[in-house]
């Protein structure tokens, strides 16, 4: 089993660091959750909410899969979106995202 | 009045399977729901996505799934209130809950079931400061009468089809003046309604302003103008009569949060034995109900369907005995 270190940043400026595993299909709205903290995920992962909708702080776009028109589509709908939002739900754990930091965007 | 043996709070696949498993019990079932269309999420927000884990179904839409539920109750004749959101509940001398929306239709029945899912789908507000005090003072969130905009100066955010269709029916002259406003070069909407958007800005008969998104209302009681905020050239003034702020729904608990129903997480606590809620003939299933070892699956919904007409037999008929027939043996007979 493989574990990567992510912090999330909550609403309230604290920092959450997380083991997260890299063998379990997940992404980093499931492992918000699992980690309840403040992320509804009320689409349950279909990049159809934004609930996840997050800033990625670290330097991790090259590692990071390409924002899919789903995602971009969505990005739409949400508010506060900045070049460096992502749907966390579209963001999948893997190796080469080690270190990973991303902050929580306001839900409005 | 609309009277009903169960009144189903929520047209959702939850909500539907309960006309089914309730018509097997002789109980009728009238179903409200906020969106114009039963199937809750599944139509409104992923009716083209496959569901694998639905027993015997290998893979099915979420659309055809609420088609197949729809066929499946047909036979026991639910009536439906759609478009409009259940409001406040009391009870009557006689042991029965009145349920009124808010657009003032009355129901009645001695049991309600709650499978509002993940509540009423409610337009996306942005997070403008000073925003409410313009709401129906120039800033709708649904377009419901086009003429209401008759040459009337109009802004409209949002890059989906419900923006751009609006921007083109408006710019055909109905509105004097019609300015599109969204945060990106690229819309996701239908390519035709991007191309005549598109074709609009260029001669001149809309303005579009991408890469933008509003930040600013301001008005001596209605609406004046908007603040638009520009990626690269900073910010600038709108002079307009109408926002129409169109960032597609999302969903919010909203009135049943007042129903003196234990709440925890924005989810309504019940007795696994019978899916009821403290209230006593006030039963929640489906994504809405909260337990120990809940899992927010179609499949758990119907379980607790299933279960919770059973309950809600025994408290309509106190007297009568109920003998579990198979559908097997006595097919389905509708009303």
């Amino acid at each position: 089993m493989s574990i990567i270190r992510v912090t999330v940043i909550d609403r309230e400026g604290v920092s959450h660091e997380l083991d997260a595993p890299t063998d379990m299909n997940m992404n980093v709205m499931e492992l918000c959750k699992s980690a309840e903290l403040p992320v509804e995920g009320t689409c349950g992962g279909m990049a159809m909410c934004a609930s996840c909708h997050c800033y990625v702080e670290s330097e991790h776009a090259d590692a990071m899969s390409e924002k899919s028109d789903d995602e971009e589509d969505m990005l739409d709908e949400a508010f506060h979106v900045k070049d460096e939002s992502r749907l966390g739900c579209q963001i999948q754990l893997a190796d080469p995202l080690e270190g990973l930091i991303v902050r929580l965007a306001p839900v409005g | 009045m609309i009277q009903t043996d169960i009144l189903i709070i929520g047209a959702g696949p939850c909500g539907l399977f309960t006309v089914f498993e309730a018509g097997l019990l002789k109980l009728r079932c009238h179903l409200i729901d906020a969106l114009p269309q039963a199937g809750g999420q599944c139509a409104e927000i992923y009716p083209k996505k496959p569901i694998y884990d639905i027993p015997a179904y290998p893979e099915i839409l979420a659309g055809d799934l609420v088609d197949r539920l729809m066929e499946q109750a047909e036979p026991f004749q639910p009536g439906f209130t759609l478009g409009e959101r259940a409001e406040t509940i009391v009870k009557d001398e006689e042991d029965q809950f009145i349920v009124t929306t808010n657009r003032g239709t009355v129901h009645r029945a001695p049991i309600i079931a709650i499978a509002g899912g993940l509540g009423c789908f409610e337009p996306r507000k942005p997070p403008v400061e000073r925003l409410a005090e313009y709401e129906d003072q120039g800033v709708e969130y649904i377009i419901k009468d086009p003429e209401f905009y008759r040459g009337k100066k109009v802004v409209i955010s949002g890059g989906g089809d419900s923006a751009l269709d609006w921007t083109n029916f408006l710019a055909d002259g109905v509105a004097s003046e019609v300015t599109l406003v969204h945060r990106r070069d690229g819309f996701r909407g239908h390519p035709d309604s991007v191309q005549k958007v598109l074709d609009l800005a260029a001669s001149g008969k809309i303005r579009l302003l991408t890469n933008g998104e509003v930040v600013g209302v301001d008005g001596d009681g209605h609406l004046e103008g908007l603040t638009v905020k520009h990626k690269t050239e900073g910010e600038l003034r709108l002079e307009t009569d109408h926002w129409v702020p169109l960032f597609g729904l999302s969903p919010k608990l909203g009135p049943i949060a007042d129903w003196n129903l234990n709440i925890t997480k924005n989810a309504i606590e019940v007795n696994t034995l019978d899916y009821s809620t403290n209230v006593e003939g006030i039963y929640a299933i489906g994504d809405i109900n909260t337990y120990p070892g809940k899992l927010k699956l179609i499949l758990c919904g119907f379980h607790e369907a299933t279960l919770m007409v059973q309950s809600a037999f025994k408290r309509i008929y106190p007297d009568k005995n109920l003998v579990l027939k198979y559908t097997t043996v006595n097919g389905v007979n509708g009303f």
